[in-house]
């Protein structure tokens, strides 16, 4: 069986190899450039005030293929687990169907049980150990870049780590997202009969849910953190002024570096959801004016977020859950095929 | 001794369509079987039942003793060529005989190149490039080198030309001749089977209408077996027509 599905995968198998060749030549030639000059910019030692300048010095000595290899780092990792579900996962059971070959593969002497467990799990090993390589690489790479985006006032890219971008394309999930893409493809392969109406259902079926757990679940596995900063001149950020009411927001503190703000509400005194009414002292200059203003209404912002010392912790949980769902996919494509198809 | 093939009350159904209905057969080991009937008679649905790709909607059904696919051992004791002989299209010639050798514990390596040299086959040829003949003789050089006690072929020559069908019958019988094997082979044309069978099964609108040795069948049908089968299949479909004609009781 190992012989059989290495014969019908090694294609596959020595594409991704080369691919991931080629990257590791890349990234192993540039790297240890950046490496070297985020090691001699001072940032690992900074302090709050002089992050700020060393962070922009750092960048604007980047030489700009790493800004390019960067993004284009983040988009293979990203797509990786979907390619896999998509050309791993889902012909691997349809395009025996199609090709009516399932009648000749089932009548050898083995049962099609093991058939289809050892192919489910060298395959599904093979997804997991691309995607494991390719973000062990990228994440080697992309570390000093990445480090910068934990320090306020630095250039940020709009990203987070725990952020649905960065962190879908660091450290372990992507080996969890890997395995279930894997498992998806294979499940949609057996429904639906059809290479590429499986590949079409397991792609949107993998987008969604990726969109849907970044934006609506991640933040539920681990209970937020929450705290009251009170809103004065010296920790507000004017955000601007909607329909006659201003939108404050407290600017991140230490202990928020790299955070994840989930949402900020400004509360008034008694702790119930304010709205704060234009004050014209605070869009301009006058400090002591805005400070007695704001003073007299006592609002403060009631933050919710997930901090940054978090990460590792959602990084094994999620990939946890992901690697159960395959699992659970893996179970029922074999329990599907002892039940029925022919 | 064991029957190589051994149903009771056998049924397959496929929603409400009955494709074979209570069929009780028992066929002794060492037979050449031709299992005959026009298209669509339930065939297929016999074969896939007896190598275990379908399961039965009621009744039994044991192949060499043992239930069909139930475990390594019994796949190795019986050789299975689907209809339309499937191959594998991106593997070569040497590819598929590979594959046989690590599929099958009792694979005979010497049988199968033997086979495929004497056919004349390109080792390196992709399977998928193989004539319609060619790529029957393969699929049946995969079964056979598995070296089964019961071979089993669905419509294995429907599909070839004239001459690629003698072929593949005269290698069959070489084959058979030469050692203990059980063989259940189908067809629509009763011709093909004449030359090999010794056993004959008809089955016809998803019942088996006779079965028993040819030549027991012969001497109480002396105007051959071509004239016995069509006999049998327009009796079954008269009895069919008529039944569904036949006046209920209410009425």
């Amino acid at each position: 069986m190992t012989w059989l599905t290495w014969r019908q995968f090694r294609a596959q198998a020595i594409a991704a190899a080369a691919v991931l060749t080629v990257l590791a030549i890349v990234l192993a030639v540039t790297g240890p450039y950046m490496a070297h000059l985020y090691d001699s910019s001072g940032i690992a030692t900074c302090t709050r005030v002089s992050c700020g300048p060393l962070t922009n010095t750092f960048g604007n000595k980047l030489p700009w293929f790493d800004t390019v290899l960067y993004l284009l780092g983040l988009g293979i990792m990203f797509l990786t687990p979907a390619i896999i579900g998509v050309f791993w996962g889902a012909p691997l059971i349809a395009h025996e169907i199609e090709a009516r070959t399932l009648p000749l593969t089932w009548n050898q002497s083995v049962t099609k049980t093991r058939w289809l467990a050892v192919k489910l799990g060298l395959v599904g090993l093979a997804s997991v150990a691309t995607a494991g390589l390719l973000s062990l690489m990228l994440t080697w790479w992309s570390s000093p870049m990445d480090s910068t985006l934990d320090i306020p006032y630095g250039h940020r890219l709009l990203l987070e780590r725990l952020g649905p971008v960065l962190f879908a394309t660091r450290g372990v999930v992507p080996l969890g997202y890997a395995a279930f893409a894997f498992a998806l493809g294979v499940t949609a392969g057996m429904l639906t009969r059809r290479t590429v109406s499986a590949m079409a259902a397991t792609l949107g079926v993998f987008a969604a849910l990726q969109f849907a757990w970044a934006e609506w679940i991640r933040a539920h596995l681990v209970p937020p953190v929450t705290t009251i900063v009170p809103l004065n001149p010296g920790t507000i950020s004017v955000l601007g002024i909607k329909d006659g009411f201003m939108n404050l927001q407290a600017a991140p503190t230490l202990t928020q570096q790299g955070a994840w703000i989930l949402s900020g509400q400004v509360i008034d005194a008694s702790g119930r959801p304010a709205q704060v009414p234009a004050i014209p002292a605070c869009l301009g200059t006058n400090f002591q004016a805005c400070a007695a203003s704001l003073a007299r209404f006592h609002f403060r912002e009631l933050i919710s977020y997930e901090p940054a010392s978090r990460f590792w912790t959602f990084q094994w949980a999620e990939t946890g859950i992901f690697v159960a769902l395959a699992l659970a996919l893996a179970g029922c494509c074999i329990w599907w095929l002892i039940r029925r198809i022919a | 001794m064991t029957p190589a093939l051994a149903t009771r009350g056998l049924s397959k159904q496929y929603g409400h369509r009955l494709a074979l209905a209570d069929c009780t057969l028992s066929i002794p080991a060492g037979r050449i079987v031709g299992l005959v009937g026009p298209n669509g008679a339930g065939k297929t649905t016999l074969l896939h039942l007896a190598v275990g790709m379908l399961a039965p909607t009621s009744g039994t059904i044991e192949v060499l003793g043992g239930r069909p696919a139930s475990g390594p051992a019994q796949l190795a004791k019986v050789g299975f060529v689907a209809q339309d002989a499937p191959v594998y299209a991106g593997f070569s010639v040497l590819d598929h005989l590979r594959f046989g050798q690590h599929l099958n514990p009792g694979w005979d390596a010497a049988l199968a190149r033997d086979r495929i040299d004497r056919l004349g086959l390109d080792l390196g040829q992709r399977a998928g490039k193989l004539s319609g003949g060619e790529r029957a003789q393969l699929a049946l050089t995969l079964a056979l080198a598995k070296q089964p006690e019961l071979l089993i072929l669905d419509e294995p020559i429907a599909s070839l030309d004239p001459l690629a069908r003698s072929e593949f019958l005269r290698s069959l019988a070489d084959f058979t001749a030469s050692r203990q094997i059980s063989v259940v082979m189908s067809s629509h044309l009763v011709s093909d089977l004449e030359r090999i069978c010794d056993y004959l099964i008809v089955l016809v609108a998803s019942r088996v209408q006779v079965a028993g040795p040819v030549a027991e069948l012969l001497a109480s049908h002396r105007q051959g077996l071509e004239d016995l089968v069509l006999s049998y299949m327009s009796q079954a479909s008269r009895s069919s027509t008529t039944s569904s004609h036949q006046p209920t009781p209410e009425a």
